[in-house]
């Protein structure tokens, strides 16, 4: 085995022979600067097979839920290794400390970081394992390495040609190059071509094999019943006729919820309605959404860490009459619409798992816990997921199935949650209230403060993550924001509510941008400018920014006043290193309002898999809907009041309008895109509606200020 | 469904899935979508909702698309039940192929039902306007956001049809 960093790349790598011919290339996935923090202890986190038969696999360690990394990480490797992506199959990762994504500080996939962390190294993989194939070539050919080439899974000189089959067992014995040279964009052929997605076609033939999907011999299926009140216990139980039910094996009490464990699902569902419990309804059996907003309220004159400070904003707020404002954001539910759920066998020889997660480590780290054994002892196999948005990076349904399949060693156990058990004990989005001031001088913004009060999803997932009251999650929004502005002063406030709250795809982003890209539209009005005229002034600096945003609204055929019961509103934000604006077109008046269309410009840099980033702002947009009109999460008593579909709507078909999409081409790295389309749907909408109806909407969702979306 | 035997609370019935007639000994309020998956592990057709509300559950009963979360097992008798894995014939092909074209799905977990829903559609109306699109789909929730896609999909399906016919 051989092992190199290349410090001007900063990559790393290994490379060894496999067991029965070929050869195994290991790399870090995770942003280079932390490879290069810590050369001694670099262990790879992805590895590019090449079997004796020619097969190529990639061992990846992001999950897919849709977002496309299995097709779009695989065009990164075969690009440089000059294979059809096609051939190239992906193995989930296991749960191991290796897998970490140090950018996140664990083993997830989240934050929009899967392509951006693969860029250099999966491109760097590929170049160099073509390379050591060339050169095993060459050698066997007696033939210099520069006159040969790879294609398609062969390396070619002249009229020889040896198949990547032949030559990986030879290829693991040359030494790592020293030079890799990335191909340039221009002669990209994988990248930024049509592809169909290598997942697709199962999807559409009902052929795909979800964490909810997965059997194993001898499965049995429970129903779980928890405490209304979130994080309340069981005080007791009696399982009464349950028992007696037919299929019923086990009445299972696991401190947090009582399961009935039966043959098949709906005989655990049905028996676990005969289950009475008494609850111990804990701290939260008091709170209400009332009470949670005036929590953060009462934290609205902490001084919170300064996110980003230019200037001196106290005293030009002092200087001028200051425009102010405040915003909230709801509490919402994932909803992802494949149920959580989590098959565990516990056995003499440890711990198997089977669940669709964005966060094998916890799951790992919880199963052993709830288990009694060591995270060793525990196998994660990681399944695609039917949805994750941010849920599938909390592990509680993974502890409760662990904790139930303990009772029956030797027996797999699938706990499936019910629509009611996701919504009513969802981790939600957190509540924020945003202060605002601006000071205005001849047209032009002179100073802008915000503060977002929110409770902390970090400091309960990540406490570590956490320093001086920063959470990294929380200036989402705020630490890119573009805009020029002399005196500027950024922060926020950790305010915890009584409840845990979890990642929502898009996390901050969309808080803050609501807030934000609402209250420059409200400076525009006050300093009587277009508000795309306005903000084009203040980005001189950010061409990128300038560009998507110029382009958004000729596209959109944006307008500033309201014509015949039609209006225009705009957004504009850097989003995980993609640049975004947005447009909303409303028509109707003020009591009742149509979405005509959404219109957007978007700069990601290279677009790896083009169909796909427009499959991801189209979808984006979808959840951005959520986000904007009409749903929420309240809470009475410690209960979350919603619990299905009906009371916790998505946008229906009829509801989506069209959206419009303009990729501006880039030759920059790529930027995030699975949540980029997210955040500024609320504020494009709320702009417009100000436009259209001189009434500006400073809380979501919408429809809570008295305006319907038909 | 033809009732075979009672016990106390389990029933031994038969019923027709796919074409072939199958024998599953189950509760007779069990709802087909559980019998599909737990009994016969047909697990293409998703639980999402349990209450009808998301249709990720949809099969074709006498060719005519509805939940399957909901229906227990007694409301089967004597019907047709297809679900995505028995899904055939050209106007399926035309679905599928047109989705294969569109590249509708992202998670996927919904598409079973989109594609189940989207077949009825176009075997009782071969070319269906964007309104009457809007009033067949509106049942299916796509929590990845694929409408867009799901509407051009089915009018390349249709146009698929049309000109195959």
């Amino acid at each position: 085995m051989s092992t190199q960093f290349d410090s001007s790349r900063r990559t790393f790598l290994k490379v060894s022979a496999l067991a029965g011919g070929g050869m195994i290339l290991g790399l870090r996935l995770g942003r280079p600067e932390e490879a290069a923090a810590a050369p001694a202890a670099f262990e790879p986190n992805a590895w590019v097979t090449v079997y004796p038969d020619g097969a190529v696999s990639l061992v990846c360690p992001r999950n897919e839920m849709g977002q496309d990394v299995y097709t779009s990480l695989i065009m990164l490797l075969a690009e440089e290794l000059a294979v059809d992506p096609r051939q190239v199959k992906v193995e989930e990762a296991a749960a191991n400390p290796v897998y970490i994504n140090r950018l996140m500080g664990a083993q997830i996939t989240g934050g929009s970081t899967s392509v951006r962390d693969a860029w250099d190294s999966l491109r760097q993989a590929g170049a160099t394992a073509r390379m050591m194939l060339v050169n095993a070539a060459a050698a066997q050919w007696s033939v210099p390495a520069a006159e040969c080439r790879a294609e398609n899974g062969q390396v070619i000189h002249g009229s020889k040609t040896l198949s990547y089959a032949a030559l990986a067992d030879a290829a693991a014995r040359q030494p790592l190059p020293k030079d890799v040279a990335l191909k340039p964009a221009s002669e990209f052929s994988v990248i930024g071509k049509p592809l169909p997605r290598l997942d697709g076609a199962g999807k559409a033939r009902g052929q795909t094999v979800f964490g909810i999907d997965v059997k194993q011999p001898g499965m049995v299926y429970a129903a779980l019943a928890q405490c209304p009140v979130l994080g309340g216990k069981v005080a007791s139980f009696d399982a009464g006729a349950a028992q007696k039910r037919p299929g019923v094996r086990k009445v299972v009490d696991i401190g947090e919820g009582v399961a009935v464990i039966a043959d098949h699902y709906w005989e655990a569902r049905s028996a676990l309605a005969e289950v009475k419990i008494q609850w111990d309804d804990g701290p939260a059996a008091r709170l209400d959404t009332k009470a949670i907003y005036a929590t953060l309220e009462r934290s609205k004159d902490k001084p919170g860490t300064i996110i980003k400070q230019a200037g001196d904003a106290t005293a030009a707020l002092a200087k001028a009459k200051p425009v102010t404002a405040r915003y909230n954001s709801q509490m919402l539910a994932h909803v992802a619409l494949e149920p959580l759920n989590c098959l565990a066998l516990v056995s003499a020889s440890g711990v198997d798992v089977w669940v669709s997660t964005q966060h094998p480590q916890a799951a790992q780290a919880t199963a052993a816990q709830a288990a009694g054994v060591e995270p060793q002892q525990v196998r994660i196999h990681a399944q695609l997921i039917g949805g994750g948005f941010g849920r599938r990076l909390d592990v509680d349904f993974i502890r409760q199935a662990v904790a139930i399949a303990k009772v029956v060693p030797g027996t797999p156990v699938k706990l499936i949650w019910t629509r009611e058990d996701d919504v009513t004990h969802d981790f939600p989005r957190p509540p924020s209230l945003h202060l605002l001031h601006a000071a205005l001088d001849g047209g032009r913004v002179a100073a802008f403060t915000h503060k977002m009060i929110s409770p902390s999803i970090t400091a309960r997932m990540f406490p570590s993550a956490v320093k001086d009251g920063n959470d990294y999650f929380m200036i989402e929004g705020v630490i890119d924001f573009t805009y020029d502005i002399p005196n500027l002063d950024m922060r926020t406030v950790i305010q915890e509510i009584g409840i845990p709250v979890g990642y929502w795809r898009s996390v901050s982003n969309a808080l803050n941008a609501f807030a934000i890209e609402s209250f420059v539209d409200e400076l525009a009005h006050a300093a009587r400018r277009d508000p795309v005229e306005f903000r084009l002034a203040m980005l001189d600096k950010q061409p990128r920014q300038r560009a998507v945003l110029e382009r958004a609204a000729k596209d959109a055929g944006f307008k500033a006043r309201a014509h015949k019961g039609r209006a225009f509103g705009v957004a504009s934000m850097q989003c995980y290193d993609t640049h975004i604006a947005m447009v909303a077109e409303l028509t109707g008046h003020a009591k009742k309002v149509h979405l005509e269309k959404l219109t957007i410009a978007c700069d990601c840099g290279i677009a790896v898999h083009p169909d796909q980033v427009l499959a991801q702002l189209q979808g984006g947009a979808v959840t951005g809907l959520i986000n904007a009109v009409r749903s929420k999460v309240t809470i009475e008593r410690g209960r979350i009041q919603q619990s299905n579909f009906d009371t916790f709507p998505i946008p229906r078909m009829p509801q989506v309008p069209p959206i419009e999409i303009a990729m501006i081409s880039s030759t920059e790295r790529p930027g995030g895109m699975g949540e980029a389309g997210v955040p500024l749907v609320a504020p494009a909408i709320a702009n417009a509606l100000f436009a259209l109806t001189g009434k500006r909407v400073r809380a979501l969702p919408l429809e809570d200020a008295g305006v319907s979306f038909e | 469904m033809r009732a075979i035997a009672h016990a106390k609370e389990t029933l031994m019935a038969e019923v027709r899935i796919n074409g072939k007639t199958i024998t599953v000994e189950a509760s007779p309020d069990t709802p087909l979508l559980w019998v599909l998956r737990d009994y016969l592990g047909m697990t293409g057709t998703k639980f999402g909702c349990g209450k009808a509300l998301c249709r990720a559950c949809t099969v074709h009963l006498d060719g005519v698309a509805t939940f399957s979360c909901l229906l227990p097992l007694s409301a089967v008798a004597g019907r047709e039940v297809t679900t995505i894995e028995g899904l055939k014939g050209r106007v399926a092909e035309a679905v599928q192929a047109a989705w294969d074209k569109i590249q509708v799905p992202q998670c996927g977990y919904c598409q079973s039902g989109q594609v189940m829903t989207a077949a009825a559609l176009l075997s009782q109306n071969a070319k269906p306007s964007d309104a009457d699109i809007d009033q067949a789909m509106q049942v299916n929730l796509c929590r990845c956001g694929t409408y867009q896609r799901i509407r051009l999909a089915i009018h390349d399906a249709a146009k698929q049809l049309e000109a195959s016919a």
